[in-house]
């Protein structure tokens, strides 16, 4: 399955989590998503892990990207 | 490094702080059936500065200014500190003045709401079910794309402004400064705004609480509006917590008077509890945020909660010289019709700022 890339920089709560939501409840899971924010992070991958997925992620400079898999 | 405060139990002990820190604070002096509100507080401090002339309710509330220096404290320990802003900033300004309107006809925020049934005042189920609605309604416009659009760094020059704002209005209570013979700064000598704790107690729980719910990501609009939008009982838990130690310690503290007359700072009017608070609600969604949450997201740098809290308290100055505020005595002239426009403008809000949804 190809990866859905998802940029949620700047956007104010819930949108981060919306979108990924989105994406994971119309069959992906391979998904890319950038935040900028420790927030977003942590909603991001609280869903994640909520939806079955894992999250494994890294920082690329002052942003943080979250790549999802089927746990 | 992990976020200790952002884990369930975190949230829970930090929503256990609240609650027991809101019941502590009306044991030493804050108004009864009460102990925090945002909204009331931030309407005290317009009060003081003379945005509005209603003599019981002036004071310039260290837990507000706490909550935002706390925050502020707390984000710039864990190097969350990033000054952001330009994401629709009249709008917010304006959703915060009609988040106020709203709150205003119920007489609370949803913290007071949820600190108003701990304390047994029936009236706050009506507050709660509306609060609820309007959160259910702002998520019909999150599903359908809504959104005020993104923020952008801003130069970190540019924010000391809310901070010293909030540094000065402290100065001022500190110091009671009087500007002109008979003029502001206001202090009640009667009425809710003479009922307070000792300042330094108001502070410092102020800003533990700030503190704790930057940490936290404590917000009781979210936690509504997760369960109802991706079913996740995260931030609830929190709200829970508040409840049920707020609740107690109400017991211990022998502050519990369960009934629906007869509640100090509240009126026994269904309807318009439950519609104010819906437009409360609404506009909470629609701005990303509770009133408490918007004013630790001000501490972190983020400008737009900045301007949606001066939009509040610019709304609390409106709200009394335009009658729209309630009383202990009922609704005010105005109240319903500040609700209608309210509702007619986070529709048209809700409807227009939309992204188009790419899936």
């Amino acid at each position: 399955m190809t990866t859905k890339h998802i940029d949620a920089r700047g956007l104010s709560c819930p949108q981060p989590v919306v979108l990924v939501d989105r994406a994971i409840v119309a069959g992906n899971t391979d998904l890319e998503i950038l935040v900028d924010n420790e927030v977003a992070f942590e909603n991001i991958t609280r869903l994640a892990t909520r939806r079955g997925l894992k999250a494994d992620v890294r920082q690329e400079g002052s942003d943080i990207v979250i790549r999802t898999a089927k746990a | 490094m992990k976020n200790i405060f952002s884990t369930r139990m975190g949230i829970i002990a930090v929503g256990a702080v609240i609650g027991i820190g809101a019941a502590l604070l009306q044991y030493f002096g804050n108004p009864p059936n009460m102990g925090i509100c945002v909204a009331c507080f931030e309407r005290d401090i317009a009060g003081a500065l003379g945005l509005h002339r209603v003599d019981v309710v002036q004071y310039l509330r260290p837990e507000i200014m706490g909550f935002v220096l706390g925050a502020f404290a707390a984000a710039l320990c864990a190097r969350e500190y990033k000054p952001r802003g330009g994401s629709a900033p009249l709008i917010r300004f304006f959703l915060g003045i009609f988040a106020m309107l709203g709150a205003l006809v119920f007489l609370g925020c949803p913290w007071r709401a949820l600190l108003r049934l701990a304390g047994g005042d029936g009236n706050a189920i009506l507050g709660l079910l509306g609060l609820i609605s309007g959160i259910f309604i702002g998520v019909q416009f999150l599903k359908r794309g809504y959104s005020l659009g993104r923020s952008y760094a801003q130069r970190k020059a540019s924010n000391w402004i809310f901070p010293t704002l909030m540094v000065g209005l402290l100065l001022f209570l500190l110091f009671q400064v009087t500007f002109t013979p008979g003029g502001p700064i206001f202090f009640s000598l009667k009425g809710p705004g003479s009922q307070h704790a000792p300042i330094f107690i108001s502070l410092i729980t102020g800003l533990v609480i700030g503190a704790l719910a930057q940490r936290s990501r404590f917000c009781t609009m979210g936690a509504f509006r997760d369960v109802i939008l991706i079913k996740d009982f995260h931030l609830i838990s929190g709200v829970a917590a508040l409840l049920v130690f707020a609740f107690a310690m109400n017991l211990i503290l022998g502050q519990f008077k369960g009934g629906f007359e007869g509640q100090p700072i509240a009126h026994t009017n269904h309807v318009w509890n439950f519609l104010g608070m819906t437009l409360a609600g609404l506009a909470f969604v629609l701005a990303g945020g509770c009133p408490g949450r918007q004013l630790f997201l001000s501490g972190e740098g983020d400008m737009d909660a900045a301007i949606f809290a001066l939009g509040m308290i610019v709304g609390a100055g409106i709200a009394h010289n335009f009658a729209t505020a309630s009383s202990p005595k009922g609704i005010a002239a105005f109240g319903p019709a500040a609700v209608i426009i309210g509702f007619i403008f986070c529709l048209i809000i809700g409807f227009t700022q939309r992204d188009k949804i790419t899936a």
